[in-house]
């Protein structure tokens, strides 16, 4: 299946990652048992769940944080070799964390332009001396992150310490810095956990918008039903470690094993 | 202005140099523990060995002449040639950016994600290996460093300061040494360029961040190793700058090591986590146990200089553990 156009007009295109039976063990524990799926360039995938599904242990595995003991991953049609989680970041990978990981001793500016780090090329030395090279590369990265600043409404937080943010905007200036790194993929663990219905609008529309203007791909875990289905293209579901359903989210909707997962069963 | 006020304020302003000299100290420590969270219980030896290095540079001494005539039977002691200050000060400041990379390769790697206490245990072996590297490498005895900074008292600060008491008073102007004076400035510059250097520049940033949270950090493409390099690099160079100011004061010998002790105290007081706090730490009590001394010691039989830090110390564990500056720890339940 090569590229289509969406309903509303967004172009999906060829398989970006495709993570390919992977099984994941703590000890004797198994987090995640032989999973695979793909997803695809342009798309919004999401990965949803019961609690202790496997989905952030999922996204630790993409992002590198976790050694999955069998299976491959491959990004942009080839396989990837166990790597660093920074190397992995430097292929084009960006995330979020659940509870929210921002550098708590900086503002938000400073948060933001630490997502650049990966573009900045410039030695430690010019730095050091504020060289000119230096210099540019600092004033063009602080104009991306203006940008990115406007685009997500945080200007009036800009010089706040993050630490002194609402959860809300805490999680909105973790999704800029994501967003700095200019990733080919962008992971989100639970964007809109915690927050209230006005703030899980906003992050909505952000997720969108994202998507649209810059033709992220993004994969999101997400614990509300109701935001998945409204936002993503296509959904894993997991549960007990195990993939129970894959496809648009009328089909996972209508699926006996994921509603049972979600309702449980009667045990008779 | 009375002859004992003014002899007060002296003691103050001797002090507060002194202070200065802990501070220097203190900053190595901070710098490493803010990164990774590891007391680094070597950055006293670090200091001595940077020292060591610089003397036995400039001296054209060569290095393990010792071993190398107990082994070859050669008379081997030094070259027979000088370096000039700058150029010495610089090639040290690359062997210890090269002990840097030593440090993160044969040690750290191996070590990350363990606990803080291993850590620190890591750091007391490597200080006493350094200690008996440094002998081994430059010899045991106590040596002179001078890099050409100014000595003895400033007459320029004396004669200016006369006109302060009344004539006919015994009073003869503020006694400070020239090398305090170089000292305070030389921290100056450090702790400006630091704080400079980490708020303005991508790598600045990184070092905050990895300091923060290591998790994040990764994510955004921040290489631990790398940063955990330039961290004991900049830590070196800071003992570089320690070791300079202490080894021309009292001569480059092993008790060097212990300033690690004095600093202690210091990062008790300024919190270990900041690095304005290693400077106002520092100045507290080089000033409170000068002042504690002219003031309180007469009375005690004196020798106060020896415990007060310590006494300072104790007494801020107890009411402000995280120090002045440091982040508060808060745990919940």
């Amino acid at each position: 299946m090569s590229s289509y156009v969406t309903p509303d007009g967004r172009t999906i295109g060829d398989v970006l990652l495709e993570v390919k039976n992977i099984t994941l063990r703590f000890g004797g524990v198994e987090a995640i048992k032989d999973i695979s799926f793909d997803v695809r360039e342009g798309e919004i995938r999401a990965i949803i769940g019961p609690n202790g599904a496997g989905k952030s242990s999922m996204l630790n595995v993409i992002n590198g944080f976790y050694h999955p003991q069998e299976g491959e991953i491959w990004f942009h049609g080839k396989k990837r070799r166990a790597m660093k989680p920074s190397q992995i970041a430097r292929q084009g990978i960006a995330r979020t964390f659940q509870n929210i990981a921002l550098f708590k001793g900086m503002n938000t500016l400073d948060n933001i332009m630490t997502g650049c780090f990966t573009h900045m090329h410039t030695s430690l030395i010019e730095q050091a001396i504020w060289w000119g090279r230096a210099e540019r590369e600092e004033y063009r990265y602080r104009e991306k992150v203006e940008h990115i600043i406007d685009f997500l409404e945080i200007q009036a937080i800009r010089k706040t310490p993050v630490g002194a943010l609402p959860y809300g905007l805490q999680k909105r200036v973790e999704l800029a810095r994501a967003l700095a790194a200019e990733p080919k993929l962008l992971l989100l663990d639970e964007p809109m956990a915690g927050m209230n219905v006005e703030e899980k609008e906003d992050m909505c529309r952000f997720v969108l918008d994202v998507n649209a203007e810059f033709g992220t791909t993004i994969v999101l875990i997400e614990h509300d039903m109701g935001v998945v289905m409204d936002i993503s293209d296509r959904v894993v579901v997991l549960d007990y470690g195990r993939k129970i359903g894959d496809g648009v989210p009328d089909e996972v909707r209508s699926n006996q094993e994921v509603i049972d997962a979600y309702l449980g069963v009667p045990h008779d | 202005m009375s002859p004992d006020f003014l002899y007060a304020i002296e003691v103050l302003l001797n002090g507060l140099m002194a202070g200065v000299m802990y501070s220097l100290v203190a900053l190595g420590f901070v710098l490493i523990f803010k990164a990774s969270g590891v007391f680094n219980y070597a950055q006293g030896v670090m200091a001595l060995f940077a020292a060591l290095t610089l003397v036995g540079i400039m001296n054209g001494q060569v290095p393990f002449s010792h071993l190398i005539n107990a082994v070859f039977g050669t008379h081997l002691h030094d070259f027979g040639w000088q370096v000039p200050a700058l150029a010495a000060i610089a090639l040290t400041a690359v062997v210890m950016v090269f002990f840097a990379i030593l440090v993160e390769k044969l040690i750290l790697k191996y070590l990350i994600g363990q606990e803080p206490i291993i850590l620190f245990m890591a750091t007391i072996g490597l200080a006493y290996f350094m200690e008996g590297f440094g002998d081994l490498m430059w010899g045991a005895d106590i040596k002179a460093l001078d890099v050409g900074l100014p000595k003895g008292g400033s007459l320029w600060i004396e004669e200016n300061t006369v006109w302060l008491a009344a004539e006919g008073e015994r009073f003869f102007g503020f006694f400070i040494d020239k090398l305090d004076i170089s000292a305070t400035i030389v921290a100056i510059i450090l702790v400006v360029a630091l704080t400079l250097f980490s708020q303005y520049t991508a790598t600045g940033r990184a070092l905050r961040a990895v300091a923060d949270d290591h998790q994040a950090a990764m994510s955004v493409g921040i290489s631990l190793r790398a940063i955990w390099v330039i961290t004991w690099s900049i830590a070196g160079f800071v003992a570089l700058v320690a070791g300079i100011m202490w080894g021309s004061k009292s001569g480059v010998q092993f008790s060097l090591a212990f300033i690690v002790l004095k600093a202690l105290p210091v990062l008790m007081l300024g919190g270990f986590t900041s690095i304005p706090g290693a400077i106002v730490g520092g100045l507290i009590i080089g000033m409170g146990e000068k002042l504690f001394e002219f003031f309180i010691g007469p009375l005690i039989g004196g020798a106060t200089e020896n415990w007060f830090a310590y006494v300072l110390a104790l007494i801020f564990l107890v009411f402000r553990p995280q120090g002045l500056f440091g982040e508060r720890i808060i745990e919940r339940v």
